[in-house]
């Protein structure tokens, strides 16, 4: 499918992202060594879009960012902030969007496209998957800016069922990912193979799917670490034993 | 118990901030040029053991004698400036700007510090850091002066930016005098010279060296034996410490942490060798954790300062920092009983904290866990009574009407965590049912909950989210005190059986086994 197009001019790609990685290794370092800095503000923008546009993320950067914006508001960028925020909501589980906002101005919060956003936060947040991708549907405008959107909440989605379900109807599966019918076919036949997933017949209707096996849906496989014993401590008994 | 749950700069240290009376009380009778006979004789033998590197005695003078001569002579008055007694101490540039600190210090705790004043201390604060950076100081300071001078450096510029943020009553002079002087506390000035001194000092190389063993730092609870200087190593350890509460004033609770990783807190370090130090770091931290939903780490390290505080607060009765620690104190238990009332975990409370804590957050702790209106509102008013005195970092617009704007900054944290807190109100209801069975149909707990089952699997959901977070290496660890899973449309409830440590008990056993032979070894028969 994609194949043929992967295959057109490699040489070309291969140099935009050696030089794309050349300029986010001196972003990072400028992060790290020289954050409290305003003239870096314009390069931590840049880097904003080049996450955007190279699917990747950088949360220290990004809050590096929303810190100066803090410092100097004048020079704060909605499209920035929002893209920022796209991002960080696309990190779920982790808390990176609630770490944005603590830093965002309340006036800047009450903007419709930032309103927007944290409901959709908040529908992720509550597992309401439904309402989530009928809200994102309806404001394609911010959340397709973003390649890689929908993978993300997909993939989130499948953290949190595979931390609640052992077996979950698949009704329940294709809300949580928006994929349906032949899709969704498709979709779990990737994931019986790459993933561990498994198909089995729900004993009142439709298929169960059958999560792989972690500690989380899996008591059993919870290791008990509260017994672990440190290696220094029993080096402290060795002349005992010895 | 907290009585002032109003989020006002009036509670800050041991004494009033009220900025709207003016510098009237601090001309009353006072000349700075007047040196009684005793500070004559204070400054004379400070300086004189500050150049020997008598370190004990440095620090009985700086606790002790100066609190004693601040009570005795200048309980509502500055110091004698530092002109008047530069020339009893061969007016020593550093000593001069050691002694501003103090003088500094001591005005910001008893009287209102005027604009001038505060522009003033910026400025000897940058002096002294710059002397520091320089590598030109070959003194020893005891650890708590050192803490001191960082913890004020912080303190001062929450405080400059919660004066200016108040607009309203500014005079003109004030606002002409505050575009004049636009760099000082200015949020990029602090936070460099924080970063400049934890850099400076190679402070996090050092603590790494350490751990293989390749320095000594922490063994000597940073105190140079080699004839050199421990000034800038532990004003770079401490800037760490610095860092972690700047960043919590900004709300930048992330990078706070970040800034705090190289001590390690589950071990004794420097941070705990002076009291204020070890209880600001756990506070921050604590609150920090909390905020990142990390409740388990937050409840942990409450604890373990909480019941430090219990045993040791009385052989603090006569510092000048008691009240400090006790408001702290205060202050760590409402954020416990905030994080316990999201994340019931009793069982990492020690019994006298825990019985401390129901005596004071008992009542209020049941009502939180109702999620109603009333508990929405109890979470507000411990929040606020707990939280650091948030900031707004940039400097004010000259141009708009003048407002106060102080508050915005903690508005919005309250607001945010308010939000936290609302997702996770139906969370008590499935704890409350989770716990009575061990496993039970969708459909049914549904019904008991009155809702149907999309919303009933939604909610579940959202409880495995809540309980399960994410730590700073991007591991999910669950908080979870009842924990379930759902196998096609039944919940079956997961037991959490008790953790028995058998190897800890064991290896004391051996080691005392160990100890009991050894003594009947050394008994000699006849």
């Amino acid at each position: 499918m994609g194949r043929e197009r992967d295959a057109q001019k490699p040489q070309q790609q291969q140099q935009q992202q050696q030089q794309q990685q050349q300029v986010s290794f001196t972003v990072e370092q400028l992060v790290a060594v020289n954050p409290y800095n305003p003239d870096i503000l314009p390069d931590l923008e840049n880097y904003v879009n080049e996450q955007v546009s190279s699917q990747t993320y950088s949360l220290d950067a990004n809050l590096c960012l929303l810190r100066l914006y803090q410092f100097e508001p004048e020079r704060l960028s909605t499209q920035i902030v929002a893209r920022i925020l796209v991002k960080a909501l696309m990190a779920m589980p982790a808390p990176d969007f609630s770490l944005c906002l603590f830093l965002i101005p309340e006036r800047v919060q009450m903007e419709e496209q930032f309103k927007t956003l944290i409901v959709l936060s908040h529908y992720l947040e509550t597992g309401r998957f439904c309402q989530f991708w009928d809200e994102a549907a309806k404001s394609r405008h911010i959340v397709e800016a973003v390649p890689g959107f929908e993978l993300a909440i997909q993939s989130y989605a499948i953290h949190l069922l595979s931390l609640t379900y052992q077996k979950v109807p698949r009704s329940v599966l294709a809300e949580a990912i928006n994929i349906e019918g032949l899709s969704l076919d498709k979709f779990l036949e990737q994931q019986i193979t790459n993933c561990g997933w498994s198909v089995e017949k729900g004993h009142v209707k439709g298929q169960l799917i059958v999560l792989p096996s972690n500690e989380f849906n899996h008591p059993e496989l919870k290791k008990n670490t509260a017994d672990s014993i440190p290696l220094e401590h029993i080096t402290r008994i060795f002349p005992i034993l010895g | 118990m907290a009585t002032a749950y109003e989020y006002d700069d009036a509670t800050a240290a041991a004494a009033n901030y009220d900025d709207q009376a003016g510098p009237q009380r601090q001309d009353l009778g006072y000349d700075p040029n007047f040196v009684p006979d005793s500070v004559k004789s204070f400054v004379v033998h400070l300086y004189r053991h500050i150049r020997e590197k008598n370190v004990y005695e440095i620090h009985q003078m700086y606790e002790t004698s100066f609190q004693t001569l601040s009570e005795r002579l200048f309980k509502e008055t500055p110091w004698p400036s530092v002109d008047a007694v530069a020339h009893y101490v061969d007016n020593d540039h550093v000593f001069c700007l050691l002694y501003r600190e103090m003088w500094f210090r001591h005005l910001y705790a008893r009287l209102s510090p005027t604009l001038k004043q505060r522009i003033d201390s910026w400025d000897n604060y940058c002096s002294l850091f710059q002397v520091v950076l320089h590598g030109v100081v070959n003194m020893q300071l005891p650890n708590q002066w050192l803490w001191d001078m960082v913890d004020e450096f912080v303190y001062q510029f929450q405080s400059f930016c919660q004066y200016r943020a108040k607009m309203k009553t500014k005079t003109e002079q004030e606002i002409a005098l505050l575009r004049q002087h636009d760099q000082a506390w200015n949020v990029y000035g602090v936070l460099n010279f924080l970063q400049a001194l934890v850099e400076k000092s190679m402070i996090i190389q050092i603590l790494e060296q350490e751990k293989e063993g390749l320095e000594q730092f922490t063994y000597t609870d940073g105190y140079d034996y080699n004839g050199g200087s421990n000034v800038l190593k532990v004003l770079g350890y401490f800037s760490m410490v610095g860092l972690l509460r700047v960043h919590c004033l900004l709300g930048d609770y992330h990078t706070g942490l970040k800034c705090l990783l190289p001590i390690d807190i589950s071990q004794q370090g420097v941070y705990t060798s002076v009291i204020g130090s070890h209880i600001t770091t756990i506070y921050h931290y604590g609150f920090a954790n909390l905020m990142l939903r990390r409740y388990v780490d937050a409840i942990r390290e409450f604890n373990k300062i909480l019941l430090y505080i219990y045993k040791t607060k009385q052989y603090h009765q006569k510092s000048p920092q008691y009240e400090q620690i006790l408001k702290k104190n205060e202050q760590m238990y409402a954020l416990l009983a905030i994080c316990l009332s999201l994340c019931p975990q009793v069982k990492l409370v020690e019994e006298t904290v825990n019985s401390q804590l129901r005596e004071k957050y008992g009542e209020k702790m049941i009502r939180m866990q109702r999620y109603d209106d009333e508990a929405f509102a109890i979470y507000d008013e411990l929040f606020s009574y707990a939280c650091p005195k948030f900031i707004t970092p940039s400097a004010p617009s000259f141009e708009e009407p003048l407002v106060n704007y102080n508050q915005d900054a903690y508005r919005l944290q309250l607001k945010l965590f308010l939000y936290e807190v609302k997702q996770q109100q139906l969370l008590s209801g499935v704890r409350t049912f989770l716990k009575v069975y061990s496993t039970i149909s969708l459909a049914k707990l549904a019904n008991y909950m009155e809702v149907d089952e999309p919303t009933l699997r939604t909610i579940l959901m959202t409880y495995k989210h809540k309980t399960h977070a994410v730590d700073s290496e991007g591991k999910i660890i669950s908080n979870a005190d009842v924990d379930f899973y759902i196998d096609d449309d039944m919940i079956h409830v997961i037991e959490s059986k008790p953790l028995k440590r058998y190897g800890d008990y064991f290896l004391r056993q051996i080691v005392k086994l160990e100890g009991v032979i050894n003594d009947m070894d050394r008994i000699k028969l006849d």
